[in-house]
């Protein structure tokens, strides 16, 4: 059994005839920050899917700790209370204001004092700028302040591991700044991080590893110097002079 | 404006110029449009259209409850509970397919024919239990529509905080489905409260029955007339107020 925090083992994922994961092994150590790279439809986000069972893997395994997560007919809302995940849409329930958004999970599912849970949340938006915004509708909020408060909403229910999947593709340019900062703010908290993006400079300054998906494989990883500096691989090479010309 | 408004002008006044030339106008006049026996029968037809409202008002509730419980059984995924989506499925066919005179007529015919004891054999009971069994089905397309109209990604959001699926449809996707319904609801609603005068056929005098007896005592058409006066200055504002909130919506979304 693997000693890692989370670890996946020979993953594979088609989507219909559409082979997604081609056999994916990855450990994560606890408090370890791992970027995922690689083309748009390479697997990265399916990948951060399968992890939190979103998606039912097909073939291999995913360990939690000592447990088999994507064995089947297990209770999956434990588990997923443990690995939070935040999208590229953002995904607040529109309905809400930001403080509901919050407590809604936390309320109904974790054995928690509603006092308290609340004030941990007011500390959570005071923490990242959100503390004067916290009653607003999302319809109200920049897409910035949007994923920082999906963010918060993952945080409150005090996940073990955070994936994030391109958290700031759909932002304005000007606004991905803001969302990064609380990327490196949990990062020197040392959460456990997986992390899907485009951000090359980002991922270069604050991964301890980056892994290149090409094609539903990880073709390359390594510390981020290794990977950008002296890629191995042609395909690495060539995604690299691809991405780093733009 | 201009255009419209003579145009308009010339329509109505040829209408009321010319339609009292036909050669039965007289007779149409004193039998449909009388005067004297609309101002008789007026206060005896509103106090009848009270029931249509008192039936519309108590249907209202058990039709959202059972519509918005068929709905959710149309929508659980579990495996397990198959035969719930199928039952759902039937239900919705059944009673949508059918007209709701003929509904009225079996329900409200047939279950008393059983013999049960008063007040269990009252045409007001079965014939509220023959409007809910038909609109509940078509609330909870509505409702259907609504709950599938929610973008997979909120499912999404839900389900990886946690929450279970009972409390992903309770807390996220039906409040939003039910907003957005809403102005569909509406003209469900004006529809019912019409098609209430249905019940006249089973018995409660309502205000269609009322109006038949005045017109069989009277021999005089017109308190059909004032009866369906009374229906639009009910039906008119609500179904404005329907549009409304339609349009309301489309621009909030655009």
């Amino acid at each position: 059994m693997p000693e890692a925090k989370l670890s996946l083992c020979g993953v594979k994922k088609s989507f219909g005839k559409q082979a997604i994961l081609r056999g994916i092994d990855l450990d994560v150590a606890e408090g370890e920050m791992i970027c995922l790279i690689g083309a748009s439809g390479s697997g990265k986000s399916t990948l951060l899917r399968c992890i939190n069972q979103l998606e039912p893997v097909d073939d291999g395994n995913v360990w939690l700790d000592e447990l088999d997560i994507s064995a089947p007919g297990l209770d999956l809302g434990p588990i997923r209370r443990r690995i939070g995940i935040v999208f590229q849409s953002f995904n607040l329930f529109p309905h809400m204001t930001a403080m509901d958004n919050v407590l809604l999970a936390p309320r109904r599912v974790l054995n928690e004092e509603v006092q308290g849970l609340r004030l941990r949340a007011e500390e959570e938006f005071a923490r990242f700028g959100l503390a004067q915004h916290k009653d607003k509708y999302p319809d109200q909020l920049s897409g910035g302040q949007q994923q920082r408060v999906a963010v918060i909403r993952a945080l409150v229910m005090r996940p073990e591991i955070m994936l994030f999947d391109e958290i700031t593709s759909a932002l304005d340019p000007e606004l991905v700044g803001e969302v990064l900062d609380v990327l490196r703010e949990l990062r020197a908290e040392g959460m456990t991080m997986l992390l899907a993006t485009h951000e090359m400079g980002f991922a270069r300054e604050v991964a301890d590893r980056v892994c290149f998906i090409d094609g539903g494989m990880i073709v390359e990883q390594g510390p981020p110097e290794e990977l950008f500096n002296k890629p191995k691989v042609a395909r690495t090479q060539e995604f690299l002079r691809t991405v780093l010309r733009n | 404006m201009v255009v419209a408004g003579v145009s308009t002008a010339i329509v109505v006044l040829s209408i009321v110029l010319l339609v009292p030339l036909a050669p039965g106008w007289e007779g149409v006049k004193t039998s449909f449009f009388n005067g004297e026996v609309f101002a008789k029968t007026l206060p005896k037809l509103l106090k009848a259209f009270l029931w249509d409202v008192a039936i519309f008002a108590w249907s209202v509730p058990l039709i959202f409850a059972l519509g918005l419980a068929i709905a959710l059984a149309r929508a659980v995924r579990s495996p397990a509970l198959f035969p719930l989506r199928i039952f759902g499925a039937a239900y919705v066919d059944i009673f949508r397919g059918v007209p709701v005179v003929l509904v009225i007529y079996l329900v409200g015919f047939g279950v008393p024919g059983l013999g049960l004891p008063r007040p269990w054999n009252s045409p007001y009971i079965w014939g509220t239990v023959a409007l809910v069994l038909t609109y509940s089905a078509y609330i909870a397309e509505v409702l259907r529509g609504g709950i599938e109209s929610i973008h997979a990604s909120q499912r999404a959001a839900a389900i990886c905080l946690g929450l279970s699926e009972r409390d992903t449809m309770r807390y996220v996707i039906l409040p939003q489905a039910i907003r957005r319904v809403i102005p569909a609801n509406m003209n469900m609603l004006v529809a019912l409260q019409k098609d209430v005068a249905l019940l006249s056929f089973i018995g409660p005098v309502e205000i269609l029955r009322q109006a038949g007896i005045f017109k069989s005592l009277l021999a005089n058409f017109t308190p059909y007339v004032a009866a369906a006066l009374i229906f639009l200055c009910v039906t008119v504002p609500a179904t404005r107020y329907a549009d409304y909130l339609m349009n309301r919506d489309r621009n909030a979304r655009s």
